[in-house]
């Protein structure tokens, strides 16, 4: 039987469902310190003095740590991505002299208990000289204050991303559509389990780290410079991960003090685990991106010829990873859409935020936000119905070849309209609309169509910094039976709750003619596996391929080896074997014999019993390690085109909202969800991933955001004010797929974790659609009650949005 | 800050076992459920009583554990997760959640479950609404919610038998 498609047990749930997963709060040992970390109060301050003796002098206080220490024991800051001047950027994890966003750690106490740690940090006097703070991107282009003296610039990075014929396509325009602004809000998928690490920095060099880290091997490559230790002396493991949506990607740096705390106190272990506060304050917030000046040029039928617009980044204080999403939103540069001329003047810069890490539909959802903005707003100034200007834009051909070199492998965005349709139940809500607005009521249906893209081609990384020694990408397997017979396999991943120990199972059980209970898959990530490469990690939608075909290629080397030893043992020819189940396990037999051999004895034979074999099988050792590396090239940095992703799984998502009139409250009425991700591996968890990625982007949509005000306070810092969606505001989805192999995976999968962000397209088009006629234009992503209420109140003034007809 | 804290002496009994500690007074439930006790399942997620990570049941009722003092709670009976197996076998909530993929990364299951627990002891044939209410003090950010409604439906149909 074939297990691909199929929804076996999972073998998480086996542990997690008992409580007995082992997240890093969950490790306890003898001796076991505790790090908190005190923070600064302000966005933007001068430190003038720290004073530690008070916290120094209580009992059960080990040590602390302040930023100017940091400075003095680490070899140098973490490594910048960006080009000059933003890699003159100097980024400590711990405030070195200013602190540049509210919540940024400045110094820390390491005690015997938690509580202990906590008191000395309330023990520790800073005094702090408060600065005029940057609360947006475009006032930090101004370059007014500058958050970062050695870079000299609030910029981290400015390009012209320019495509085909754009003057010519504007000329030619029968239409042109301007919308002077629009803006994508800052919001993050925030894991339930925060960051947290257990260090220890034993006096001999070794580092170890019990992590929660979700990209391991990125932080591994930022960790060793910085800390002047070896890749090789840094043992990093991690096991269950309560989730991380790219967010945990960027915890390096309380990795690194948690490190350095424990090197002070002469190696023992160190424990840090973050507060909720401390969580939405400062580890990490999605990036929030502007679009100012944007214009599009339309035939007369309504095709959409040509885009160009201004966009800018707010990256926070710290660019970190984030210099990437500059590039990675071009992965999806036409979104589903055949539009051939672009200019897109893409830049970014720092301000006095929480800085921006990875998040769920990193860089890609808020481009692909702005191209179904402008889809909906076209089609709502020229009187298209928002399906029938979709279907007149889409792409319809694959492979297709976007005009930045992108190749979307496969795909039918009509059908999943259809089919989201008709999940729905289109004709009967479209009749409930023209009624409920006959009686004055604002119901809307709002289409999403988005993007997916996975497995990366890091060279992309260079579009940004032709200096970065970056491309391609790769993920490791391994394999073996051991003595006993097992089949044991480890992965490079280190997964959040994806399942990957299950879909690896699968695609072994399928490879040997076995079942995944008979694979075992070892949980989380660890260095001394050896099973890791610098792109490992769980990020970017790219397991199903990446992982996948890692754990595939393993299976077939090792496959050759046991029918080379089974044909030997078994005196046969390697043609006349078949890969099975007998009655002593997993096995190999001579087809149409009872003649087979199982695993136990080859297992055995290998590493217990060698002597009787064959010297030319003296390489066989049923212990692979297997490396699955994408054919990709190094992308044209000065043309910026290339292939950026290998698969792009997409989703169509269809929202019936219906706002209250006096309070601005929207009210999802229905919701449906449609995804093609290529061949499906295990139905239930993609339905489970698209469904957590539709909650995201509805609670994001509706209710989430890290709102500053103009001293660079966060009003959201806590869950009571952030609201993260809950089972009261989480509609119903009716879930439908379809799917369209990739051609590029060898199990025709595409990953499709991240689900492009598809609600907030959607409900941004329902809220829309629901305000026509109001004279408003959507132009914001965000939507609660406060902001539609502001929609409605202020209907009087400008839209933003200016048509020019010309033919 | 830096006087000695009494310690304050409490009997608790968690999962049938009947615990004697002395512990601060400000030591919270969960820390000593989770630290004192190394019943680590009972999981944190906030500092706001709003995630339901570290809901446990204190004398059949859900109570977030974290907003509880552990002196609080002496005398009391504690259910967690640890203590739903019985015997080698899963409670059907346990096994509805893997059937219904009602959990992902799992950090909130536990707490989900124990709320799920006394949803099932007050109202055992729940309705959507009444399961949403139910749970709607426990925040998951992994599966969307829909599959654990429908875990709880299909233990509610077990558990009538
Ligand atoms: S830890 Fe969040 S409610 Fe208790
Ligand atoms: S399963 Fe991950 S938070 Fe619920």
């Amino acid at each position: 039987m074939s297990w691909i498609g199929k929804s076996p047990e999972r073998k998480e749930d086996q542990r997690l469902i008992r409580g007995r997963g082992l997240f890093v709060d969950d490790k306890q040992s003898y001796g076991l310190l505790h790090l908190h970390l005190v923070r600064s109060p302000y966005a933007h301050a001068q430190i003038l003095s720290i004073d530690v003796a008070a916290a120094e002098a209580l009992p059960g206080v080990i040590c602390t740590l302040t930023g100017a220490e940091v400075k003095d024991l680490m070899p140098e800051s973490f490594m910048e991505l960006g080009p000059e001047p933003a890699a003159s950027i100097r980024d400590y994890p711990l405030a070195v002299g200013k602190a540049i966003f509210q919540g940024e750690p400045v110094a820390a106490v390491v005690a015997e208990t938690p509580a202990l740690a906590a008191d000395g940090g309330a023990l520790i006097e800073v005094d702090y000289d408060m600065l005029d703070a940057v609360v947006t991107a475009e006032q930090a282009l101004e370059d007014k204050d500058i958050l970062h003296e050695s870079a000299g610039t609030n910029q981290t990075w400015q390009g012209v991303y320019e495509y085909g014929e754009v003057d010519k396509a504007f000329a030619e325009a029968a239409t042109v559509v301007a919308i002077d602004r629009l803006h994508f809000h800052r919001f993050a998928s925030t894991p339930v389990e925060n960051n947290a690490v257990v260090a220890e920095w034993l006096p001999h060099g070794d580092l170890n780290f019990f992590c929660n880290n979700s990209f391991v091997g990125f932080a591994q490559q930022l960790l060793a410079p910085a800390l002047g230790i070896s890749v090789d002396q840094m043992h990093i493991k991690t096991h269950d991960i309560g989730g991380s949506f790219g967010n945990k990607i960027s915890n390096y740096t309380q990795m690194a003090i948690a490190a350095l705390a424990s090197r002070k106190t002469g190696g023992r272990s160190v424990k840090w685990v973050e507060t909720r506060t401390e969580h939405l304050l400062s580890s990490g917030h999605g990036n929030e991106r502007t679009f100012l000046d944007t214009e599009v040029a339309l035939d007369k039928n309504g095709v959409i010829t040509a885009v160009r617009s201004r966009h800018i980044d707010d990256c926070g204080a710290y660019p970190r990873y984030e210099p990437l999403g500059c590039v990675i939103w071009s992965q999806v540069l036409p979104a589903t859409y055949g539009v051939r001329n672009f200019r897109i003047d893409f830049s970014q810069a720092v301000t006095n935020k929480c800085p921006a890490v990875p998040n769920r539909g990193y860089s890609r959802m808020q481009h692909l936000w702005f191209m179904e903005r402008i889809i909906d707003i076209c089609a709502h100034e020229l009187d298209i119905p928002a399906d029938e200007m979709r279907l007149k834009n889409y792409i319809t051909e694959f492979p297709y070849t976007t005009p930045n070199g992108c190749v979307y492998d496969s795909g039918n965005y009509p059908a999943m309209l259809e089919k989201a349709k008709e999940l729905i139940g289109w004709d009967d809500w479209k009749k409930k609309q023209a009624d409920a607005r006959g009686e004055g009521r604002l119901l809307g249906i709002g289409i999403g169509t988005t993007l997916d893209s996975g497995t990366n081609n890091f060279g992309q990384a260079r579009i940004m910094n032709p200096h970065l020694p970056f491309s391609g990408n790769s993920e490791v397997a391994t394999i073996r039976i051991d003595l006993q017979g097992s089949v044991i396999v480890t992965l490079g991943s280190g997964p959040s709750g994806q399942s990957h120990e299950t879909t690896a199972s699968q695609v072994v059980a399928e490879e040997l003619g076995i079942s995944p209970d008979l694979v075992r898959v070892r949980s989380g990530f660890d260095t001394g596996w050896n099973t890791f490469v610098g792109h490992s990690g769980s990020y970017a939608s790219q397991f199903a391929v990446t992982g996948l075909s890692a754990v595939h290629g393993a299976c077939e080397k090792l496959k050759a080896e046991m029918r080379r030893l089974a044909a030997f043992i078994l005196e046969a020819s390697e043609e006349d074997l078949e890969f099975g189940i007998g009655d002593e396990g997993p096995q190999l037999s001579v087809k149409g014999t009872d003649q087979a051999v199982n695993y136990w004895y080859m297992g055995n034979l290998v590493n217990n019993d060698n002597a009787v074999l064959a010297g030319e099988l003296g390489d066989v050792t049923l212990n692979i390690r297997h490396v699955y590396r994408p054919p990709f090239t190094v992308p044209d940095t000065e043309r910026k085109y290339g292939n950026l992703t290998l698969t792009y799984a997409a989703q169509l998502h269809i929202a019936v909202i219906e706002i209250d009139r006096a309070f601005g409250h929207p009210k999802i009425l229905a919701y449906a969800a449609v995804d093609d991700c290529g061949t499906v591996i295990n139905p239930k968890i993609v339905g489970g991933q698209v469904h957590g990625a539709t909650a995201h982007g509805i609670g994001a949509a509706i209710m989430e955001i890290f709102q500053y005000d103009e001293t660079g306070n966060l009003l959201t810092s806590s869950f009571s004010d952030y609201c993260p969606i809950t089972s009261m505001n989480m509609p119903d989805v009716q879930y439908g797929s379809i799917q369209t192999p990739s051609p590029f995976s060898y199990n025709g999968a595409k990953g499709m974790g991240e689900g492009g962000g598809a609600p907030l397209h959607t409900v941004s088009a329902a809220i829309q659609d629901a305000l026509y006629g109001e004279g408003v234009i959507v132009r914001e992503s965000h939507h609660s009650a406060n902001s539609v209420f502001a929609l409605l109140r202020d209907s009087d003034e400008s839209t933003g949005v200016q048509v020019e007809t010309r033919q | 800050m830096s006087e000695v804290i009494e310690k304050v002496s409490i009997r608790i009994t968690i999962n049938g076992q009947s615990y004697r500690r002395k512990v601060e007074p400000r030591l919270l439930l969960v820390q000593f459920i989770r630290e004192e006790l190394g019943l680590t399942g009972t999981h944190v997620g906030c500092d706001v009583t709003y995630c339901g990570a570290c809901t446990v049941l204190v004398d059949d009722k859900p109570t977030k554990s974290c907003t509880l003092l552990a002196v609080q709670a002496d005398g009391c009976e504690i259910l967690t997760v640890e203590g739903l197996e019985q015997d080698g076998e899963l409670h059907p909530l346990q096994k509805a959640f893997s059937e219904n993929h009602g959990l992902q990364c799992g950090y909130c299951t536990p707490g989900m479950l124990m709320s799920s627990m006394a949803l099932l002891a007050e109202k055992p044939d729940p309705s959507p609404a009444e399961i949403r209410k139910g749970i709607s003090g426990n925040l998951c950010r992994c599966t969307g919610y829909n599959n654990i409604i429908k875990s709880i439906q299909a233990a509610a149909r077990e558990m009538a038998g």
